[in-house]
């Protein structure tokens, strides 16, 4: 197992304009983030909006740059590449949207949106393109006479299928999924996390999957980063953090995530509060003032992400080894399936 | 006596290709102070079935019912007038988009104001008194202060406060939540659906919550009624909804949630909910159905009795009359084909519109 | 969402066309569905019919003309319309001051105007879609640049503007067209503008730039085929908004200068017979009216059916 993508401190500071006169507000979207993601591995990225999940993603799939920090993509530090190792890098990146309809060009036929990749990045000849196009469509499970159609003519799986097909074209080696399956429906959404996996075994991808779902995180993770208003609180591989969750911001989504067992209300501690506003962050912990552990401590200092057991959590209740063992109600593994 | 009873009620909307049934034979009955959800996905009509009692379709869109009653009174033979009555007094609606549902010109709390004084005929003091009572009720901090906030100040949970405030202001016997917290974060969804919960309790009031998440509707139903492309196909008690789903449709759903998966790939239902062009004959479901025969594509199925979950089907699951060599195989684990040979597209199950036909 | 879900239940959900339909069908349905919304508005079907039919008035003027456009015939001066006293069956809707037939020079007339309207446009257009594009892309102080600029002009009365711009250029023809597409162009820069940066955040960018589409294919291919509905709406309406602006020019005797058969310039040499022969005026003003009106009905069926809140791609 070798790092393919390691991040560093990553930061990105958005400036805000409010007026010609007054001074620009600064959004810290990201904040001196690390990480690493493991070749072939799926790495999943957890939290609500503002957390900077699919700021992450921008600057992932270099779309942005980072303000700060460094970016290591298959052994190439991101600042200092050259057009060239850039251009190569765009092709190992590629990136799938959360909103299927938002993400196709709707003026493109989807022979073109397939091709564009190879257009812009490929020498090949007007009739590989097509021959390739249309094996990938194949490949993502559509019918070769869906070359010729326009978007809007296909059901938002189909369209995600779609929009895969077109991530995979330049045979990239990361794939960045931002909320893929999160507009769909469950029938198709079970489809492509299917589709997903199946490709991820045949083409040896890693993934990047960001989502704010954690029942198909569970399903697709191996490991999972929690983050909080721009900071990863909690990174753990996927068994651990569902059978012993340790940052209490990690345990309220898992109990407010519902489950399909009936009866199952009532039976856990609610996250009371607002998700605070990512431009003017609350000091110390930025959990603090929802946390039911939070102290004088957590008020003024930050908790940095420290190693426990398997899992690395950014919290002092932790710390200082004041945290309850987590609720039975919400770590119980599902029951098997009749 | 029902609070409200719908029978067979149908919509009809007049599209560019010829017209098209979104809701089909709706029946629905529903009791002071009840729960009852409607599950489905994205076009099997659940939000438009409701859309069309509350009046709120386009000209486009043709209503049909034999019975719609409210406490006992006919609300087909209402005048318009005497139904908006009833309708924002008697039952309220929320809906996804909390943001977009409230005016970017008014305050928050002229908002609600304005509701108190054309239902409730409060004057300006008595409305601002009772608006604050409302706003707090809901979990808003602070109202006084709240009140004088234009909805782009407010965040999307707030939001969403305000219009359950808004809506619970003139006491409502029934309660339309339409997919009420899907633009929500996780851990508001859970503080918004409490929230709801806690006040249909308190005031007895009956409550339909329309939503497609099936972990939603286990948390909050009583009873669950699964629609798909337009029709009602299953109808229980959420726990035997859960425990022994009678619809293949209600089972194949239940199956491809993630989180009851275990490892390796999820059940999947191949195919996507027919539209307007690719309408099935006879049972909606059957072309997406693995245990589907000749029967299903010929003959419209029966309403099933009660213990079988009202199911519209002629094979209900756990009930099918065949003998086990006519079944064909159907979904879960154990009938899943093996991937031969390494994974291959036509594994993948594509998406098969037209072979309805 | 209910509504957006209503609306997608209305439009047929997933759209999933059976699928040996053959790929020209695809085309036709889609062409179809256009005409479905647009005939909908009946005032646009009407105005189109009448557009359709001065077009071939247009092109067939010298066929239908009863007599030459310029040719002047002494015995026949202002002689009214046929069913009036005095009126003669081979000058249908009379003669003007120097006996030339009306009806023959409203006909030739139509020419002028359909040439003005579609040169203006044309001008216009392009000009505005090139700065619009760079505007929206680019942003910061290019867009703020570009935009100030536009403005300026927008802050002139148009008429007033083009009639400067005439008076520098000197008065003709084609010096009112550039003026007039000039005056025009600011509108088409703010629409590209808006749209291409409403469209700028929309993934599909997002995508192609990840694949490594560069400014320039990002502007042209993928950001403005989007951006041309609203540009389509907005030609139409210039498109009659040029025309009635050369018939001002030529009333102020600064756009198409006597003999040429232009409305306007008709309406200006009728100027003095308003009270004595009122069909020397009335005839080119309805002309005009009937055009503009036609073109502004069709620009409005043109809106409906193209409006992205119909259109669900």
């Amino acid at each position: 197992m070798t790092a393919i993508v390691t991040a560093k401190n990553l930061s990105q500071i958005y400036e805000l304009k409010r007026g010609m006169f007054a001074k620009p507000l600064a959004l810290k979207a990201v904040k001196e983030t690390s990480f690493t993601v493991e070749q072939g591995e799926t790495l999943a990225i957890v939290g609500e909006s503002g957390c900077g999940k699919s700021t992450l993603a921008r600057m992932l799939t270099m779309i942005e740059p980072p303000t700060e920090g460094e970016l290591t993509i298959d052994g190439i530090r991101i600042a200092e590449a050259s057009d060239s190792d850039l251009k190569r890098l765009r092709s190992i990146v590629q990136i799938v949207f959360q909103n299927p309809y938002g993400a196709l060009n709707p003026r493109q036929k989807v022979g073109a949106i397939l091709e564009e990749p190879l257009k812009i990045n490929t020498s090949l000849s007007a009739a590989e393109r097509r021959e390739r196009a249309e094996k990938m469509l194949a490949e993502v499970g559509l019918r070769p006479e869906h070359y010729g159609r326009y978007p809007h003519m296909f059901s938002g799986g189909q369209r995600q299928r779609i929009a895969i097909a077109r991530a995979i074209m330049l045979e990239p080696k990361i794939l960045v999924l931002d909320e893929p399956v999160s507009a769909l429906d469950v029938s198709i959404q079970a489809q492509i996390l299917n589709l997903l996996a199946e490709l991820q075994e045949r083409l040896g991808l890693t993934y990047i999957f960001i989502s704010h779902d954690l029942s198909v995180v569970r399903h697709v993770a191996t490991r999972v980063m929690v983050m909080y208003l721009g900071r990863p609180v909690e990174i753990a591989p996927v068994e651990e953090l569902y059978a012993n969750p340790l940052h209490p911001y990690t345990r309220a989504l898992l109990a407010a995530t519902p489950a399909a067992r009936p009866g199952r209300r009532g039976a856990r501690q609610r996250l009371t509060g607002e998700l605070p506003s990512p431009i003017n962050p609350p000091t110390g912990c930025a959990f603090h003032p929802r946390c039911p552990y939070a102290d004088e401590r957590t008020k003024r200092e930050r908790p940095e992400l420290t190693q426990h057991g398997k899992t690395m959590v950014a919290c002092f209740a932790v710390d200082e080894g004041r945290l309850p063992p987590p609720d039975a109600a919400v770590v119980e593994t599902p029951e098997p399936r009749a | 006596m029902s609070l409200l009873t719908i029978r067979n009620l149908s919509v009809t909307f007049a599209t560019a290709s010829g017209p098209f049934r979104a809701v089909d034979g709706v029946d629905m009955t529903i009791a002071p102070g009840e729960v009852v959800g409607i599950v489905g996905e994205s076009g099997s009509g659940k939000s438009v079935a409701m859309l069309g009692l509350m009046g709120l379709l386009p000209d486009s869109a043709t209503v049909t019912a034999d019975v719609i009653s409210f406490e006992g009174r006919d609300m087909l033979k209402m005048s318009n007038r005497e139904r908006r009555k009833i309708i924002g007094k008697d039952i309220a609606m929320i809906f996804q988009e909390p943001i977009a549902s409230l005016n970017p010109c008014f305050t928050a709390g002229y908002q609600i104001g304005e509701a108190l004084k054309t239902h409730l005929g409060l004057d300006k003091k008595a409305a601002r008194r009772r608006t604050i009572e409302l706003l707090s009720q809901v979990g808003i901090p602070e109202p006084e202060r709240r009140m004088t906030a234009y909805p782009h100040q407010l965040s999307g949970g707030m939001s969403q406060r305000v219009m359950i405030a808004m809506a619970i202001a003139c006491e409502p016997k029934l309660l339309i939540a339409d997919e009420p917290t899907t633009a929500l974060d996780v851990t508001i969804q859970a503080q918004i659906l409490d929230l709801l919960l806690d006040l249909q309790r308190e005031r007895g009031m009956a409550m339909i919550l329309i939503t497609h998440d099936m972990g939603v509707i286990a948390e909050t139903a009583e009873r669950v009624v699964v629609q798909y492309a337009g029709q009602q196909v299953e109808r229980q008690s959420v726990a035997n909804l859960f425990e022994t789903p009678r619809h293949p449709y209600t089972s194949a759903l239940l199956a491809a949630m993630p989180e009851r998966a275990r490892g390796g790939r999820l059940p999947t239902i191949p195919g996507v909910v027919p539209g307007q062009g690719d309408r099935p004959t006879a049972c909606l479901f059957n072309p997406r159905c693995p245990k589907a025969d000749e029967r299903c594509r010929t003959v419209v199925p029966p309403r099933q009795p009660a213990e079988l979950g009202e199911a519209l089907c002629h094979y209900p699951v756990g009930a099918d009359p065949r003998p086990p060599e006519a079944i064909p195989p159907g979904f879960g684990p154990l009938s899943r084909q093996p991937l031969e040979g390494g994974a291959r597209a036509s594994t993948i199950a594509p998406e098969v519109p037209g072979d309805a036909r | 969402m209910s509504h957006i879900e209503a609306q997608e239940a209305e439009a047929g959900v997933g759209e999933s066309l059976p699928d040996r339909a053959p790929q020209k069908s695809v085309r036709r349905q889609m062409l179809a569905e256009f005409w479905f919304y647009f005939s909908e508005n009946k005032g646009a079907v009407i105005g189109l019919c009448v557009f359709a039919l001065v077009v071939i008035i247009a092109l067939a003027a010298p066929i239908i003309a009863p007599h030459s456009p310029t040719l002047q015939n002494r015995d026949a001066l202002l002689i009214p319309p046929f069913w009036e006293d005095g009126g003669r069956l081979s000058y249908l809707l009379g003669t003007d001051a120097v006996g030339r037939d009306i009806l023959s020079r409203l006909i030739f007339g139509a020419r002028y105007s359909l040439f003005i309207g579609v040169i203006v446009v044309v001008i216009a257009v392009s000009l505005g879609i090139a700065v619009g594009l760079i505007a929206g892309y680019v942003g910061g102080w290019v867009d703020t640049v570009i935009m100030r600029v536009m403005d300026i002009i927008l802050a002139f009365p148009s008429l007033l503007l083009a009639l400067v711009l005439v008076a520098v250029l000197g008065p003709g023809l084609t010096n009112a067209m550039i003026a007039i597409a000039l005056v025009l162009q600011p509108h088409f820069v703010r629409l590209t503008r808006a749209s291409v940066m409403a469209e700028k955040q929309r993934d599909y960018v997002t995508a192609a730039r990840v694949v490594g589409a560069g400014p320039i294919r990002l502007m042209v291919v993928t950001i403005l085929p989007n951006c041309l509905g609203p540009l389509i709406v907005q030609a139409t309406l210039s498109f009659s908004n040029a025309i009635l602006d050369a018939a001002a020019l030529g009333f102020l005797g600064m756009g198409a200068q006597p003999p040429t058969p232009e409305w306007g310039t008709m309406l200006a040499e009728a100027r003095e017979f308003i009270l004595r022969a009122w069909w020397v005026v009335t005839f080119p003003g309805v002309a005009i009216l009937i055009t503009v009106l036609a073109i502004n009905l069709v620009g409005d069926g043109l809106r409906d059916a193209l409006d992205p809140k119909m259109k669900r791609s």
